[in-house]
């Protein structure tokens, strides 16, 4: 765009331009400008959808909300009385997740930290060739080690009698978080003004001060949303919890015991569903939690990012 | 998602074959393609048919993809496929969709028997079950939770917690169990509940203080099946050919395709051929037992 805003004399001259490449110009703005609200309008969008095949089990009576959210049976197809309570899934998806998250966090920030500021060029390339590498194996891939590899070896280090449980999924989970949250970790740390590690340097701090002191609460909503979208990959990953958690409803007794979660849920039961039917549509609304969960996440991320912001 | 996945690439699949034998051959007649989806049960039998059969007719491709047998009679009500494999009979409910959606009556036929089998380790020393000690063990409301309740020992085991292995909902064998074993009572939470048949016995061969039921097909070295004994007393039957048969087994069913409505054309000829001496005798090399009867060479 021209500068209106400075002085005519100072203003280059300006050549006549053609009307199409006037006509051009507004196209791509336009282009550009839908493709940047496309991202709110494909959210509201898919909000609406799902919520819109969920809506009718929340005003039929056979439905009760409080059952929904706090009880542990889930029995969708019972032959004798159906009960619709994913308790049991949401503290799976919590505990897998959760231990997930606890397990990638130091690994990942730890691995940044190397990366950004410790190793030298030709390592730092290589590392962060592999761990893109990382990011880059489909998850039904770890779903299949978290089956045949992982597992195996819980159950010989740990002696639980069974390898998919939540440790299993953790572990699994934790390895494909990761590469996520080191590259956007890693991301933010770069971003950190060189003057400030000049400055650091030169009142004598050395490099693990540096680091602690200066870099870290530097970073620190960089790192903040590099590990809330570690969170989000945790919570919501389907297809390897799906394998390597071992499917059972409950509320687990401890790490060796099998959960399953939300996500495995829908993926396991969406297809035998007949559409329409009521099983459908708690699947549904279990998709609608799952929306409104990964919002409050990245709501909360935004509110501390803001706060944060302020403090400064 | 786990199914649509597993159901669209046979469909791609099915999709390049027709433009590969449209683009490729013209001069040679057009190939039919029928389509098989279901009982996950049956769908080691379902593949060796087909695989066989593209020898028979070579103008013919079965794609079979498995799910459950209430992901294939899904399919069949909605018109998407063929052939719906099942390991348990269809719910008059399930008819009448049929009926309502496609105008056409599901048509069933029985294809082999299956006994289901009750696995455990094979160093697990219990020697039998019945029926009523399964539904303690598996149902909502049963009380055995421990092998020590059933005076079992098992060697070098800290906690004898019975780990259960059950089948997700759309599997038959999972409501073939709950109605048979169970009498329709619930089953217990937290089972662990297996995507296939297969499984359901590598899970057991894994496991000292598991049990689980599956197709007696899918056998390995390192699990046993139980013998059974029906509920209210009587000798316990092991799950061999014989007893299927006789359905003196407890938990013997039978196994079955559906078709909307006769089937005409190719895909009659297909179940035609299953029926047949050939079809039976690939049915029970797979480890079924097959409808006519007597069982050759076992």
């Amino acid at each position: 765009m021209t500068d209106l805003h400075a002085p005519p004399e100072q203003r280059a001259p300006r050549r006549r331009r053609s009307f199409w490449a006037i006509a051009g110009e507004r196209l791509l703005e336009t282009v550009i400008r839908l493709s940047g609200i496309s991202a709110i309008i494909f959210v509201l969008l898919i909000f609406f959808f799902v919520f819109r095949e969920a809506a009718p089990t929340l005003v039929s009576d056979s439905f009760s909300l409080r059952e929904f959210l706090f009880s542990v049976e889930w029995y969708p197809t019972s032959a004798s009385n159906v009960r619709y309570g994913i308790l049991g899934l949401i503290v799976g998806t919590a505990c897998v997740s959760g231990l997930a998250v606890l397990i990638a966090v130091p690994f990942s920030l730890g691995s940044a930290i190397f990366i950004g500021e410790f190793c030298g060029p030709r390592l730092r390339e290589a590392l962060k060739v592999v761990i893109e590498l990382l990011a880059a194996i489909p998850s039904v891939v770890w779903g299949f080690i978290g089956l045949t590899v992982t597992s195996r070896i819980v159950m010989a280090s740990t002696g639980a009698p069974v390898g998919v449980n939540v440790l299993n999924g953790g572990v699994i989970l934790a390895l494909m978080c990761v590469p996520i949250i080191t590259s956007i970790a890693e991301d933010a740390l770069k971003a950190v003004p060189d003057s400030y590690r000049e400055a650091a340097l030169a009142l004598g701090a050395n490099r693990w001060q540096t680091v602690r002191r200066v870099l870290l609460p530097a970073a620190k909503t960089g790192l903040l949303a590099a590990v809330l979208l570690g969170v989000g990959r945790a919570v919501g990953e389907t297809m390897a919890v799906l394998m390597a958690t071992g499917h059972a409803v409950h509320i687990p007794d401890g790490l060796l015991d099998s959960v399953r979660t939300l996500t495995a849920n829908i993926a396991a039961e969406l297809g035998e569903a007949p559409a329409g039917s009521e099983h459908y549509r708690v699947l549904f609304l279990t998709g609608v939690l799952l929306f409104l969960i990964t919002f409050v996440i990245n709501l909360a991320a935004d509110l501390v990012v803001r706060g944060v912001r302020r403090e400064r | 998602m786990w199914n649509s996945r597993l159901t669209t690439a046979p469909f791609l699949a099915a999709g390049l074959a027709v433009c590969l034998g449209a683009c490729g051959q013209s001069a040679t007649p057009a190939r039919t393609i029928i389509q098989v989806k279901g009982s996950d049960t049956m769908v080691n039998v379902a593949q060796a048919w087909a695989e066989e059969y593209s020898n028979v007719a070579p103008n013919v491709e079965v794609e079979v993809s498995g799910g459950g047998s209430g992901v294939g009679i899904a399919a069949l009500i909605r018109g998407t496929i063929d052939i719906a494999n099942a390991s348990r009979e269809m719910k008059p409910a399930e008819l009448e969709q049929a009926r309502t959606n496609t105008g056409q009556e599901a048509r069933e036929f029985i294809v082999g028997y299956d006994a289901l089998a009750v696995y455990v380790h094979k160093d697990n020393p219990i020697s039998e079950v019945n029926l009523e000690l399964l539904a303690r063990i598996f149902a909502e409301d049963g009380d055995v939770t421990r092998w020590s309740q059933l005076g079992v020992t098992l060697p070098g085991v800290s906690d004898d917690t019975i780990v259960r292995v059950s089948r997700q909902s759309s599997s038959g064998t999972y409501e073939f169990f709950r109605e048979h074993a169970l009498g329709n009572r619930d089953f217990k939470l937290g089972s662990r509940d297996m995507n296939g048949s297969k499984e359901v016995v590598e899970l057991v061969g894994h496991t000292l203080t598991a049990i689980g039921y599956s197709g007696m097909g899918y056998a390995t070295p390192a699990v046993k099946m139980l013998p059974l004994a029906p509920s209210g007393g009587g000798p316990a039957v092991a799950p061999t050919v014989e007893a299927t048969l006789s359905r003196a087994y407890p938990l013997a069913r039978s196994l079955q395709v559906y078709t909307l409505g006769e089937p005409t054309g190719e895909v009659r000829r297909y179940v035609d051929w299953m029926l047949s001496a050939e079809g039976q005798r690939i049915l029970q090399e797979n480890g079924y037992v097959p409808v006519s009867g007597a069982p050759a060479g076992s």
